[in-house]
């Protein structure tokens, strides 16, 4: 128990780097992946054709392979961006596949009237999507969309192979030096989740609140 | 609702508009495409010279090698895992109620453990205590552990999509709730969630990268050895993360042709009576 005490402040840097790391690649997630599916609902038939291509190579690819990719092969072609801030882009491309999967099922939940409804009084379909379809589809998917903000959470300790110090990572750093994996993992396993939690509980007070009443 | 209820048949305006938003994207793409392999060009990345050992067997046969060892890995994990799942799923279910606790408790920890914490502490927590495994089961393990809660909720989620009348009915027959459950409920509820599985076993396929971290003969940690080789990180990652592609969108394939297979299964004979 002293060995997380002692080494509080290491792992509260921890425990912070993954929060702002999950809160940024969750918003950054969350818009890219509302846009993708914008995509790949629309009109024209080549962005229905990339939209859909995004979602299966990143659904079909692994995180770790593309952080890998990303941290230690771009710099060969000049790509050079700071370490975490790398490990937070890949997780916000990966993800957004999720949260395009997620929000395209909302869109299926959305009565067909609706839709109807707003071509009928001369909607445009940017108009239609973002003033009828899309606000109706997103309350419907605040569950799903937290299950991949939770997931998002466990895969910011993927960049903890590639250096990231987030909380895996020093959580591994304690334990290599005071060697008491015990007391250590289980403090860092607490800490995810307690953070999923968090998730969760503000993901089913969001749902309660928003959900459409029909 | 299908995406083509979103907008009406364009007329000609409605054409033409299309047309300049596909010429745009077309430009655009090209654009980024022509951008990136410029950028690829300029660090002498597209040199034939680099590229040129991916068309040579003997590399090919290093990477599948990793390859054989992803797919054992996978295929131990997806044993395991829907095994100890489904005992857990049947345990969650159980009217016993420590039964029923421990189980809850399991699968609601596991599930928000990242995977990687597990590794580490299978990789670094365990040989303190004197416990330490083969590499392969370094990595078979922590993702056992995960992947055990998230088929154990599939399988849950398959038993209670089944009309109660099923339960009800094989013990109004006489059977316990034990044979109910096993000959009756459980095989209709698994071939209902088989699709589900086989997205499992994609994100699982997926997880055996981890293998990376505990240099157990996977294909990413193969790719990691061979990009230290031979010095072509670019190309030993793409051609690696392609395979992988490769791989899930077979296994997605398969999930989909399940799921309308079952689709059509549950519609097609009840749709028949109908009046």
């Amino acid at each position: 128990m002293n060995v997380l005490l002692d080494n509080l402040p290491a792992l509260l840097d921890g425990v912070w780097t993954t929060v702002w790391m999950t809160v940024v690649a969750g918003v950054g997630a969350l818009i890219l992946g509302v846009l993708v599916t914008a995509a790949r609902v629309s009109p024209v038939p080549i962005l229905r054709a990339i939209a859909l291509g995004y979602v299966q190579f990143f659904l079909n690819v692994p995180a770790l392979a593309l952080l890998v990719l990303f941290v230690f092969a771009l710099p060969d072609v000049g790509l050079l961006m700071p370490l975490t801030t790398t490990a937070v882009v890949v997780l916000i491309i990966y993800e957004a596949a999720y949260v395009a999967e997620a929000v395209r099922s909302g869109i299926n939940t959305v009565a067909m009237g609706q839709a109807e409804a707003a071509r009928a009084i001369g909607l445009t379909f940017f108009q239609s999507l973002r003033l009828v379809i899309l606000p109706q589809a997103l309350r419907a998917v605040v569950q799903p969309v937290g299950n991949v903000m939770i997931a998002l959470l466990m895969n910011t300790s993927l960049a903890a192979a590639v250096g990231v110090v987030e909380l895996t990572a020093s959580a591994n750093k304690v334990n290599l030096v005071h060697a008491q994996p015990i007391p250590i993992f289980v403090g860092a396993g607490l800490a995810y989740m307690a953070l999923a939690l968090v998730i969760g509980l503000s993901t089913g007070v969001l749902e309660r609140r928003v959900r459409i009443v029909r | 609702m299908s995406a083509s209820v979103l907008f009406d048949e364009p007329g000609p305006r409605g054409r033409r508009r299309i047309r300049i938003a596909s010429i745009i994207t077309v430009v655009v793409l090209v654009a980024v495409v022509a951008l990136g392999l410029h950028q690829f060009g300029d660090h002498g990345q597209l040199d034939a010279a680099k590229w040129r050992p991916f068309g040579q067997w003997p590399i090919w046969k290093y990477l599948l090698v990793g390859l054989r060892g992803t797919l054992e890995a996978a295929a131990l994990v997806a044993v395991l895992g829907a095994a100890a799942g489904l005992i857990l799923a049947i345990g969650r279910l159980s009217r016993v109620t420590p039964v029923r606790w421990l189980a809850t408790g399991y699968i609601e920890i596991a599930r928000t453990l990242p995977v990687l914490l597990l590794i580490y502490v299978t990789l670094f927590g365990l040989p303190r205590y004197g416990i330490n495994l083969p590499l392969l089961w370094k990595l078979v393990l922590p993702l056992t552990v995960a992947n055990a809660a998230a088929f154990a909720e599939i399988f849950r989620a398959g038993i209670l999509s089944m009309p109660r009348g099923q339960n009800e009915a094989a013990l109004s027959l006489g059977m316990t709730g034990w044979q109910s459950m096993r000959l009756v409920v459980l095989p209709q509820a698994l071939r209902r969630v088989a699709p589900s599985v086989v997205s499992q076993l994609v994100s699982l396929l997926k997880d055996t990268s981890l293998g990376f971290i505990v240099a157990f003969t996977e294909l990413l940690y193969r790719a990691q050895v061979l990009a230290a080789y031979n010095h072509l990180l670019v190309q030993t990652y793409l051609v690696v993360t392609l395979v992988y592609l490769v791989c899930n969108l077979i296994l997605s394939g398969l999930a989909h042709r399940l799921q309308n297979f079952t689709r059509r299964r549950a519609a097609g004979p009840i749709l028949e009576k109908m009046p």
